[in-house]
């Protein structure tokens, strides 16, 4: 067996996050996680969702230190909850904030300031192999998919992004738009932190106001990790900002434009990585250079007619990618779009399948398909259209149906009742005929 | 500083943040058919956080005032149209 540092990069008194009341060392932040770690009841996992970046990490460290594997689901909707406490029996729920968690008993995050950060003396290592955390996906048959985490992954992931960003040379003050549970923001704020050398802003910041005051609390080096969405709202929002030093994108293509206003507002270089909650972090690129990427250390691609894999480095296993990929003979690569039934919108993956299955299975819909227009909003939110045939409900009991097992962000808008889904003699539903069924009912402007 | 805005000032200026609410978020539905007491998230209207972003863009550009979440209730604020126009009316600068 063999263990890795829980942080490196940092001595015990090197400031590991900023919270609101100043900074926080790597002392105090491993007084304050073992401190957790005792006061956490029995059982193998911990459902943490702590919406504060600190009180995240804190958890997360508790249950390291308790044995406890993390669980970070796509969705905390109820059917979601149930399903990973049936895979899951003991799961604790941390939270710090009201959080439904149905039938999963619940630890509301604790005041912890009465620690002794002096009692630590030293960096605890946690064995290489352990799989720490189960990050999920939505599979097709209506089921989570558990992908399962070691820690020296983890570990070799944040050292490869450190070292593809130039983070080992220049590390960073991190203020993350995006949610800490997500495999984005584990992997680029708090995972940076423990293992590239940079420090992390506590909150979560989420008006452009909210940003702005983040980035100016903490000192620079600046980093702001955030999602085209984000970005295209802050930088609409035309306050005044900050110098930064880096701006790092994920979850949905960045265009050229917004890079462009971006690095020329915040004077700092945009760069977006590419990865999966399956591989981890495979590819970084600076937009504005182009649209080849280039691979983080260690990682290598193959391909097999159209699907495309990936492994080597830290990467669990030999990984199939949800996109079509088109490999250069200098190792760096170019996507040329999803596979066709996976969809993202605002950083939350699922695909039509999964989400077909969710809608027929209510009760009184005869038929149903969800549909995503093609995208006209770059940078912005496309939304699903869904069209069910549905006699004996109304609009209202069916979105109430939908909520209990979706994401609300996928909640069709517009839900289009029909009398018959344009089936071909296969059964099939050719994209095209849903296509003209959407633009038929689409408003005239 | 928050002052409360008398109830005409909020119910007067309900109709225009309905309708901004309609047309910011491409809903299906006409502004009057919004219930003014009705929860946005969830039950009622049925927002995500996205459209939370979306209408605080919209807001910000016409009525000159950025929305917070650390200095204000979030929840309360987008708990129904009626408190999002009270906070509007006791914020806006324009």
């Amino acid at each position: 067996m063999s263990l890795r540092p829980l942080i490196s990069r940092h001595g015990l008194d090197d400031t590991l996050a900023w919270r609101a009341d100043g900074p926080v060392s790597v002392r105090r932040f491993l007084a304050e996680s073992s401190a957790l770690a005792r006061q956490l009841p029995a059982g193998d996992c911990l459902l943490n969702v702590c919406t504060d970046r600190y009180r995240f990490a804190v958890g997360f460290v508790a249950g390291l230190l308790a044995g406890k594997t993390s669980l970070q689901p796509a969705s905390q909707s109820a059917e979601t909850l149930a399903q990973i406490e049936a895979a899951h029996p003991g799961t604790v729920c941390l939270r710090d904030a009201p959080f439904a968690a149905g039938t999963l008993p619940c630890v509301d995050f604790p005041d912890l300031s009465a620690v002794t950060p002096e009692e630590i003396r030293e960096i605890p290592g946690i064995a290489a192999e352990r799989v720490v955390a189960i990050l999920f996906t939505s599979g097709s048959t209506g089921l989570p998919q558990a992908h399962r985490k070691t820690w020296g992954k983890l570990v070799d992931n944040a050292e490869a992004g450190a070292r593809a960003l130039g983070l080992v040379e220049t590390p960073m003050n991190i203020v993350g738009t995006v949610p800490a549970q997500h495999s984005f923001g584990f992997e680029s704020t708090f995972l940076l932190a423990l293992h590239g050398g940079c420090r992390f802003w506590a909150g979560k910041p989420f008006y452009p106001q909210d940003i702005a005051a983040a980035l100016a609390v903490v000192p620079p080096p600046r980093l702001l990790v955030t999602t085209p969405f984000h970005l295209s709202t802050l930088l609409a929002a035309d306050i005044p900002l900050p110098p930064l030093d880096l701006l790092l994108s994920a979850t949905a293509p960045l265009s050229a434009d917004l890079a462009g206003r971006a690095e020329a507002r915040c004077g700092a270089p945009v760069r977006e990585i590419y990865g999966s909650t399956e591989s981890g972090q495979l590819a970084s690129r600076r937009t504005l250079a182009g649209p080849r990427w280039q691979l983080l250390p260690g990682v290598r691609l193959s391909s097999d007619g159209d699907q495309t894999c990936a492994e080597g480095g830290h990467v669990e296993g030999r990984v199939p990618l949800g996109d079509r990929i088109d490999c250069h003979d200098d190792g760096s690569f170019s996507l040329l779009g999803r596979h066709s039934d996976l969809i993202n919108i605002a950083g939350k993956r699922t695909s039509l399948a999964w989400l077909d299955h969710q809608i027929t299975s209510i009760a009184g819909v005869v038929d149903a398909a969800f549909f995503l227009p093609d995208d006209d909003s770059i940078d912005g939110v496309t939304r699903l259209t869904a069209f069910v045939v549905a006699p004996s409900l109304d609009r209202a009991q069916l979105l109430q149906a939908l909520r209990q097992r979706i994401d609300p962000v996928f909640l069709p808008r517009p839900l289009s009742f029909v009398d018959s889904l344009p089936r071909n003699s296969t059964g099939k539903l050719p994209r095209q005929a849903l296509l003209a069924l959407h633009e038929a009912r689409k408003p005239h402007d | 500083m928050t002052t409360t805005p008398p109830p005409e000032t909020v119910a007067a200026l309900l109709p225009e943040i309905a309708e901004l609410i309609v047309s910011a978020l491409n809903l299906e539905m006409t502004p009057a058919e919004i219930d003014a007491d009705a929860p946005l998230f969830g039950e009622g209207l049925g927002l995500d956080s996205i459209d939370v972003l979306e209408i605080s863009l919209v807001v910000s550009k016409r009525y000159g005032f950025q929305l917070r979440s650390d200095n204000e209730d979030n929840v309360r604020i987008f708990s129904s149209l009626r408190a999002l126009t009270a906070h509007i009316a006791s914020q806006r600068s324009q």
